[in-house]
Order: structure tokens, then sequence, then C-alpha cells
């Protein structure tokens, strides 16, 4: 049972760091950031890329994957999004943008680098602590422990730095943030840079975790469930809502049944969808229709 | 079956599909990222009918439109009740697609991920010429009815259009159907052209193409994405493109009509508004 939470954990992990990234672009501009997935999925090759280059080490390829991540979020919301958003077009289009995104970049990949799956070399031994009776590979334990460290530190830079601050105030009110003198532009640019870091993270921990291939970050799907569970918008919300995933779905394919695991998180997505809309800790939603 | 006139079937079929998106998010306003679901339950509705139980095939494509049309009351009646906002909702109907393709993937009615393989051949050009023309039939029908206009009102308007009465719950689950019903007999005909049906068929990507098809021909308007989705089907496959670069080109396009023509190629208008008025009258009186 412990060995199950554990990996649960671990996994969970995982999930809220792209659950994060997700739900900062979310409470900031206010649509679902389908695009997200395929970020994730280009870090994860990133990763790959710095440890055939250099000499394999896991952060180098975290950094390489976080640094890639950040700067083809960057680039999507540039390219992509920025025209629609001073356009002030309707979420709808934001959102429909996004998928063509998603579309786009997975099939690129997929074409150009064929749809192979590469695995990362052994980097850290897979070495196994036993703790108290449960074994616990050194990567899950390092994967969790650099989810919490990273959330933290993004709690501290949104509560005690200027421009967190004034991410803060976009969230609540984007048009009188610009009015107090805020470069919007600028503001959510740094936004998708931090989403864009956290999906790449995410992807190079997935990757050495797994594999690497194109529909990898098809995955999100799991961190938009773990947005919903905990309240989208809210950084807390996502961190607690991706532990509680990857516990229960850990714990479904123990005991109940593997192949019923994803139809399980998906029911769970609907059933908060309809009766728990703003989650355990998100924000009372104004606009429902 | 001559080569192009494969293509063409092939078109038409994935035409029927469009139509029912254009139904639900062209004319009603939400955005779908199942729609493939109702696709695929109407292929195993009657690819089931047929293959296991012998039905005759007009038969067995009721079973499947059925299917489809029961399924979008499962996912429809809560989530619409619950108004949810519209990404929300994309969401929800997202979980649907996937969970039942799982299911599917994990039936043994179904074959599992193996699939089915070996239903009759029974989709003849004509049997999608006649489906394609009835549907068009049903849906000019639906969108000039009340429900139709109160669909219309909601697009643009939902908080005014309840106001004046249009009961926001009832009117979206009532196209939600009639989309999911079209989506169910693009199925039904699709599983008896190919004869072989599987799960991975109706993915995430297969709701896109068909929201593409909608997006890029334009919200509002039925000939719009019909000409688009026969386009999509057509080009790629006279071009001989192979399936990755077709999505890649699919994806870039989203984006840039998104990004320079949201109305998309006919936004809120129809290929006879751009005839002159003469001849308009008599197409379309």
């Amino acid at each position: 049972m412990l060995q199950t939470l554990v990996t649960g954990l671990s996994i969970g992990g995982i999930y809220a760091l792209m659950a994060v990234g997700y739900s900062l672009v979310f409470s900031v501009l206010n649509f679902s950031n389908f695009a997200h997935g395929a970020v994730i999925m280009l870090g994860a090759y990133a990763g790959l890329g710095v440890v055939r280059l250099f000499p394999p080490h896991l952060a180098l390829a975290v950094t390489g994957a976080a640094v890639a991540g950040a700067l083809v979020a960057a680039l999507n919301e540039r390219l992509a999004y920025a025209a629609l958003r001073r356009r002030r077009a309707p979420a709808l289009y934001l959102m429909i943008s996004a998928m063509g995104c998603a579309v786009f970049l997975e099939n690129l990949v997929y074409a150009v680098l064929g749809s192979r799956f590469y695995a990362f070399p052994e980097m850290i031994a897979r070495s196994v602590v036993t703790l108290g009776g449960t074994s616990v590979s050194l990567l899950d334990a390092g994967a969790l422990g650099f989810a919490l460290l990273a959330i933290l530190a993004l709690h501290l830079f949104l509560t005690r730095t200027v421009t967190g601050l004034a991410i803060r105030a976009g969230v609540s009110d984007m048009t009188m943030c610009a009015l107090m003198g805020v470069n919007l532009d600028r503001l959510i640019l740094v936004v998708f840079l931090l989403a864009g870091a956290f999906a790449g993270v995410a992807g190079a921990f997935l990757g050495v975790k797994y594999m690497v291939y194109p529909t990898m970050g098809w995955i999100t799907n799991k961190a938009y469930i773990a947005a919903v569970i905990g309240g989208l918008g809210s950084l807390p919300g996502a961190l607690l809502g991706g532990l509680l995933l990857g516990v229960t779905e850990t714990v479904v394919s123990t005991y109940i049944s593997s192949v019923l695991r994803d139809v399980f998180s998906f029911a769970i997505l609907i059933a908060l969808l309809l009766y728990l809309p703003h989650g355990l800790l998100g924000r009372e939603a104004e606009e429902k229709i | 079956m001559g080569y192009v006139a494969g293509i063409c079937t092939l078109a038409g079929i994935q035409m029927i599909a469009v139509l029912g998106v254009t139904v639900f998010t062209g004319f009603t306003g939400l955005f779908s990222l199942g729609h493939a679901a109702f696709v695929a339950l109407g292929a195993y509705g009657a690819g089931i009918s047929t293959f296991r139980w012998h039905l005759p095939f007009p038969l067995a494509l009721g079973v499947g439109v059925a299917t489809a049309t029961l399924a979008s009351f499962v996912i429809g009646v809560p989530a619409l009740r619950a108004r949810l906002r519209s990404d929300y909702f994309a969401i929800a109907i997202l979980g649907f697609g996937e969970a039942l393709r799982v299911l599917l993937e994990n039936l043994s009615l179904t074959n599992g991920a193996r699939g089915l393989a070996g239903i009759p051949m029974a989709t003849t050009p004509g049997a999608v010429l006649l489906c394609l023309l009835g549907s068009l039939l049903v849906v000019r029908r639906f969108l000039r009815s009340r429900l139709g206009s109160a669909c219309i009102a909601l697009r643009e308007d939902p908080i005014a259009a309840e106001m004046a009465g249009v009961s926001l719950f009832r009117t979206r689950l009532l196209s939600l159907a009639l989309s999911a019903a079209l989506c169910g007999l693009s199925g039904g005909l699709l599983a008896h052209y190919l004869s072989f049906i599987q799960p991975i068929m109706f993915t995430l990507t297969q709701s896109t193409m068909l929201l593409a098809a909608v997006i890029a021909g334009g919200m509002g308007s039925v000939s719009g994405p019909l000409m688009a989705s026969f386009l999509f089907t057509a080009i790629p496959e006279a071009l001989r493109v192979a399936q990755m670069w077709r999505l890649v080109a699919f994806g870039l396009l989203l984006v840039l009509v998104m990004r320079f023509r949201p109305q998309g190629l006919l936004g809120f208008r129809e290929l006879g508004d751009l005839l002159p008025a003469r001849w308009r009258r008599g197409f379309l009186a």
C-alpha cells in the first residue's frame, strides 16, 4: 500500500508540473492552451538532444528541456496568440489556434524525426533506496522532490516579486492592470516562458521515466484533469490535483484494473466539472454560461 | 469501384460528419473536441449489427445513428445542464471521447484494439450521395425552424436569448443530438465502406479534422464547411501526401485561419450568396 502511494506521488509530481503551467496560462488569458502538450513533447526531445551532445547528466537534460520549453512556448505566444489577443478575439478562437499549434508541432516532429520511441541513456543508475519496507527509485524521489521545489519557487516568485504581483493583478483584471502601467505583452511573455519551462521539465522527467515519442504530449489530458481537480487557475490547487490524480490512478491500476485507469480519470474529470467546477481550491468562476 | 469514385465516396462520408459538427459548432457556437466519439459509436453500432447480428444494411445504419444519438444524451444532459463554459464543455466532451475509446479498446463485443474486420462492404457511392442529400435537407429544415433560430440566437448572445425565452439546455441538447446522429450516420457508412474499423481511427486527431473543416469553411455557414471538407479529403489524396504532412498542414491552417481570417472561407454566408442576385432566386427560393 505504501509502495503504491509512493509511486502515485511521483507520477503526481510530474502531473503537477504540467498542470501548473497549464493553469497559469489559463488564469491569465482565460483559455485552454491545448498546445501545452506539444511543448512538453518538444522539451523532452530537447532534453534528449542535450544528453546526446553533451555528457549525459540529468541536470543538463532538465535544464535543456526547460530552456527549450520556455522558448517554444514564448514563440508560440508571439506567433499564434498575440495577434488574436490584441484583437480581443473570443477565447474560442485562441483555443482553436492552440489546437492547431498542437497538431502542427506534433506532426512536424513525427514527419521530421519519425515515430521512433527514443530512450534516454542510463543517467542515474536505476538504484532503489529501501525506506521502511518500501523501495523507492531515486528517479521517482528526485522527480517528486524537484516538482515540489519548483512549484514552491514559482509560488515565491508570484507572491514576493513585482513581476509576480503584476501577474496576479493581470489574473484578476487585465484592463485595470494595463491602466496601472503594466506592459501586458511583456507580462504575458513571462507567463508563457514560465509555463513553457515547467512543461519542458515535465517532458524531460517523463522522457527519462518512460520514452520520448511524438504523441507523448497527449498526457497533458492528465494535466487538464489535475488542474480541474485542484481548481483551474489555482497554483496550490494544481499541485494538490496532480498528486491526488497520481495516487488515485496508481491505486486504481493496482487494485482494480490498469485498463480502467484512464476511464476512471476521465470519469472523475466529467463528474468534477459537473458538480464541483471550481475544483478543490479554485476561486469562484464569475462567468458561467 | 474506380479511384475517383472511391475518393468522392470517402469525401461524402466525411462531409456528413462535418455537417453534424457544423450544426453544433458553426450554428450553436459550442466547441467540441469529442465528435469522433459519435462517429465511432455509429461505426461500431452499425458494424456490429451487420457483422454479428446480420441485420440488413439500412437497419444497421439506423442502429448506428441511434447509438450515437443516445450517447449524445448521456454526455449532453449532465454537461449541458451544468451550463459549463465553452472550454470546460470542450474538455468534458474530450474526456468522454477518450474514455469511450479506451472502452472500445477493451470490450470483447468490439474485438478490442484489434478492431472489427470483415464488415460487409455495403456502402455504395449512391448510398452515400443519398445520405448526404438527406442530411442536407434535414439540416436545412432544422436551421430554418424555430429551433434553428434559437441555436443561432444562443450562439450570438446566450444571455439575451435566454431573456427572450429560449431554453438554453433544451436547444443545445437537441442541437447536440442532431449533430451526433449525423456523425453516427457517417460512422455507419464508413464502417461499411472500409469493412474494417479500429478504435485508433477515432481519436482526438479525427475530432480536430472535423472541427478544422468547420472553422476553415466558416462558422455559421453550411456550404463553406462542406467545401472545405471535400477539399481536405480530395487535395491530399490527389497529391498523394503522407498522412503526417497532411496533419502538419491542417494544424498550420487552423492557426493561420484564426490569425488572418477567423470568419473562415465563407463565414456566415453560403455559396449561393456569392452568385448574382438574379440567379440566386432560382436555387434557394
